[in-house]
C-alpha cells in the first residue's frame, strides 16, 4: 500500500478524473449561448455606468484618488466586470439545489470526494466563463475608455494565476454556504446574505481602495478581497514587488483555510445525513 | 467472499428522531421506527424482489444496504464490507438506480456520462469500451446516445440509468422502484435487461417495486415489508400458489345484460354494461372466461386488474 508506485498511479488517476469532470463542466457551460450573449450585454453595460462614475468621481478629484487615475479605475470597473461569473459573485445554486431536493444522494454513491468533485465542476465552468464572459467586456470597455494594461509581460502570467485562485475562493465560498443547506433546509436566505458581502467586501460595489481606511483594513482582513480586489491590484501594478508574493500567498492562505472549513462541513453534513436520513 | 451471503441483515432496526413544536419552546420528541427488526440475507446471484406498501421502509432499508444511512441497531454486512464505514470502497463494487432521481449529466449526452464514469469507476479501458458497446447494443441506446439528458423521454432515460450503473461491472445492483412511470414496452426492456444481466454475468440484484408484475417475470424469491417488519420472504412461485392467484376480469358488453352466472367466477360487480368476474387462476384462465362470455352475450372491451400490492398486504394481515 505504501508503495510509490501504486500512490503515484492513485494520484494520477485522481488527477485524470478531475481534469475529466472539469471538461465536461467547461462543456456544459458552453451549451447556453445565448444565455453568455446576453451576459456579456449585461456585464458590459454595467461596466460602462459603472466607468464612467469612477472616471467622474477621479476627474472631480483633480485626476487621481488615493492614487489611482481615472483609466486605472475604468479598467477596475470593467475587470470586475469581467471576473464576475469566473470567481462566482453571484454563486452558483446547482450544489444548494441537489442537496434541497435530496439529489445529492446519488453523488454519495460514488467513489469520489465530494468537495473534489464539486472543484473541478467549478473549474472547468469558470475556465469557459473566463474566456466566454471575462474577456469581452474589458475589449468591449477598451473601445470608449482608456484603459491601463500590466507593465511587463510576466504580471501577466502572474495575474493568472492570482485569478485561478480567485475563483478556487469563491468556490469555497460558495461550496460552504450551499453545504448550509442541510441544516437549514432552504438556501435562499443564506444564497443572497453572501451575494451581498461578497458583492460589498468583495470590491464588486466600489474598489476597496476608495472605502473609508479603517473599512479598507476590514474588509483586506476578508477572505472576499481575495476574489476581486487582489487580482486586479496586480493586474494595475497597485502591489507590486514583495507585494505581489503577498497578495497571491494572502489567497492561497484562504484557499486552504476555506477549503479545510469546507471538509468539516461536509463531514458534519454527511454524518448528519447518514444518521439522520436527511 | 463468494461463499457468503452479498447481503445480511441481522435484527436490523432504524429510529428516526421527530421533534414537534408543542409551544413556544418546548419540542415534543418523538421517536419513529422505520425499520424494526428486520433479517433476511441474499445470496450471491440471487434477484429478490422486496415489496411494500408507501412507507412500508423499503427505502430505509435499501438506504442502510449501500451505506448512505446508518442502521440504530442490528448487524448489516454488504459484500463482506460494513456499509456506512466503508462507503467508498462499497461504492465501487455496488451499483445503484433511483426511479426518481438521475446520477447521468442533464445538459450532455448519455455518452459522456459514460465515458466520465470510467474515469470515475477506474475501470480497465478494454472492459469499459465492451461494456459500453454491450449496453448500447441491448439497450437500443444508438439513436439517442448523442442527445443531451434533459431531451429524452423518461424510459430512454432511464436505460441510460441502467447503463451507469452496470458499466463498472459491480457484483450487486440496488434498484428503487426503477420501472416506475415506464410504459409496457419500457417496463419490458428494463426487465430484460435486468433479468440477462443476473443470468449473465451472475449480478446480485435486489430491487424494491410497487409493481407486482416486476416480481412475478423477474424475482424467483420476494419479501414483503410493512410498518418497518418484514411480513413474508418466500418464494415467488410459492407465493402466487398461496396468495396471488386471484384476479378480476372486466368486461364491458355491448348492451347492459343482467350479471352473469359462470362455474369458475362470480360477479363482483355491476355498473351499465360494466361488470368485474373474481376468478382463481388455479383454478381457471382468463382466455376460459372470455370463451365462455363470449358465447353468452357480445363483448366490446375487456381487461384484466392485477391486484394491488397494498390489497395483497391487507389479505396477509387478514391470513
Amino acid at each position: 500500500m505504501g508503495d510509490a508506485g501504486v500512490d503515484g498511479a492513485r494520484v494520477g488517476a485522481f488527477l485524470t478524473l478531475m481534469v475529466e469532470v472539469a471538461r465536461r463542466s467547461f462543456r456544459r457551460a458552453s451549451h447556453y449561448r445565448l444565455a453568455t450573449a446576453a451576459g456579456v450585454f449585461v456585464n458590459t453595460v454595467f461596466g460602462y455606468l459603472r466607468a464612467s462614475v469612477l472616471v467622474f468621481v477621479a476627474a472631480s478629484s483633480g485626476g487621481m484618488v488615493r492614487g489611482l487615475s481615472g483609466s486605472d479605475l475604468a479598467t477596475y470597473a470593467f475587470m470586475s466586470q469581467g471576473l464576475i461569473m469566473v470567481v462566482g459573485v453571484f454563486g452558483d445554486t446547482e450544489l444548494s439545489d441537489r442537496i434541497r431536493t435530496g439529489d445529492v444522494v446519488v453523488d454519495l454513491y460514488r467513489p469520489v470526494d465530494l468537495q473534489m468533485w464539486w472543484l473541478a465542476t467549478w473549474i472547468g465552468k469558470a475556465a469557459f466563463q473566463a474566456a466566454a464572459r471575462g474577456i469581452p467586456p474589458v475589449v468591449l470597455g477598451a473601445i470608449a475608455f482608456d484603459l491601463t494594461w500590466p507593465d511587463h509581460w510576466w504580471l501577466w502570467l502572474v495575474f493568472v494565476v492570482s485569478v485561478v485562485l480567485a475563483s478556487v475562493v469563491g468556490f469555497t465560498v460558495r461550496f460552504c454556504s450551499a453545504l448550509a443547506t442541510f441544516w437549514l433546509l432552504d438556501s435562499r436566505g443564506i444564497d443572497q446574505m453572501v451575494t451581498f458581502t461578497v458583492g460589498f467586501f468583495a470590491g464588486m460595489l466600489l474598489p476597496l481602495t476608495l472605502f473609508p481606511q479603517w473599512l479598507e483594513t476590514v474588509a483586506r482582513a476578508l477572505p472576499f478581497a481575495s476574489m476581486v480586489q487582489l487580482p486586479i491590484d496586480i493586474y494595475l501594478g497597485t502591489a507590486s514587488g514583495s507585494e505581489i508574493v503577498w497578495t497571491l500567498a494572502q489567497q492561497a492562505g484562504w484557499c486552504v483555510a476555506l477549503l479545510g472549513l469546507g471538509r468539516v462541513m461536509m463531514a458534519s453534513a454527511t454524518r448528519k445525513v447518514v444518521v439522520q436520513g436527511g | 467472499m463468494s461463499d457468503q451471503p452479498a447481503i445480511t441483515l441481522s435484527d436490523i432496526g432504524k429510529t428516526y428522531v421527530v421533534r414537534t413544536k408543542a409551544g413556544a419552546l418546548r419540542r415534543h420528541r418523538n421517536e419513529v421506527k422505520a425499520v424494526d427488526g428486520v433479517s433476511f440475507a441474499v445470496e450471491a446471484g440471487e434477484m429478490v424482489g422486496y415489496l411494500g406498501p408507501n412507507g412500508a421502509g423499503k427505502s430505509t432499508t435499501i438506504k442502510m444496504i449501500t451505506g448512505i444511512l446508518t442502521p440504530t441497531s442490528g448487524r448489516l454486512r454488504v459484500l463482506g464490507l460494513k456499509p456506512v464505514a466503508q462507503r467508498r470502497m462499497l461504492a465501487k463494487h455496488i451499483g445503484v438506480v433511483f426511479g426518481q432521481r438521475s446520477q447521468l449529466w442533464w445538459d450532455l449526452p448519455l455518452i459522456d456520462s459514460f465515458d466520465l464514469l470510467h474515469h470515475v469507476y477506474a475501470t480497465e479501458p478494454g472492459r469499459h469500451k465492451h461494456n459500453v458497446a454491450e449496453f448500447i447494443d441491448r439497450l437500443d441506446l444508438g439513436e439517442f446516445l448523442t442527445t443531451p439528458v434533459r431531451q429524452l423521454s423518461l424510459g430512454q432515460r432511464m436505460r441510460g440509468e441502467l447503463t451507469a450503473a452496470l458499466l463498472h461491472d459491480p457484483e450487486l445492483v440496488v434498484l428503487d422502484e426503477p420501472t416506475i412511470g415506464l410504459d409496457v414496452v419500457s417496463k419490458h426492456a428494463v426487465r430484460t435487461f435486468l433479468q440477462d444481466v443476473n443470468a449473465q454475468r451472475g449480478t446480485t440484484v435486489l430491487l424494491t417495486t410497487h409493481d407486482l408484475d416486476d416480481v412475478e417475470q423477474l424475482c424467483k424469491r420476494m419479501l414483503i415489508i410493512d410498518h418497518g417488519r418484514v411480513l413474508l420472504d418466500q418464494s415467488v412461485a410459492d407465493f402466487k400458489k398461496e396468495h396471488g392467484t386471484r384476479r378480476t376480469l372486466v368486461v364491458e358488453f355491448e348492451h347492459v345484460v343482467d350479471p352473469v352466472q359462470l362455474a369458475h367466477a362470480t360477479v363482483a360487480r355491476c355498473e351499465g354494461p360494466q361488470q368485474w368476474l373474481s376468478f382463481d387462476r388455479s383454478v381457471t384462465t382468463a382466455a376460459a372466461l372470455i370463451s365462455e362470455l363470449a358465447e353468452l352475450h357480445a363483448i366490446r372491451d375487456l381487461s384484466i386488474d392485477e391486484p394491488e400490492i397494498e390489497d395483497l398486504v391487507r389479505g396477509l394481515y387478514k391470513s
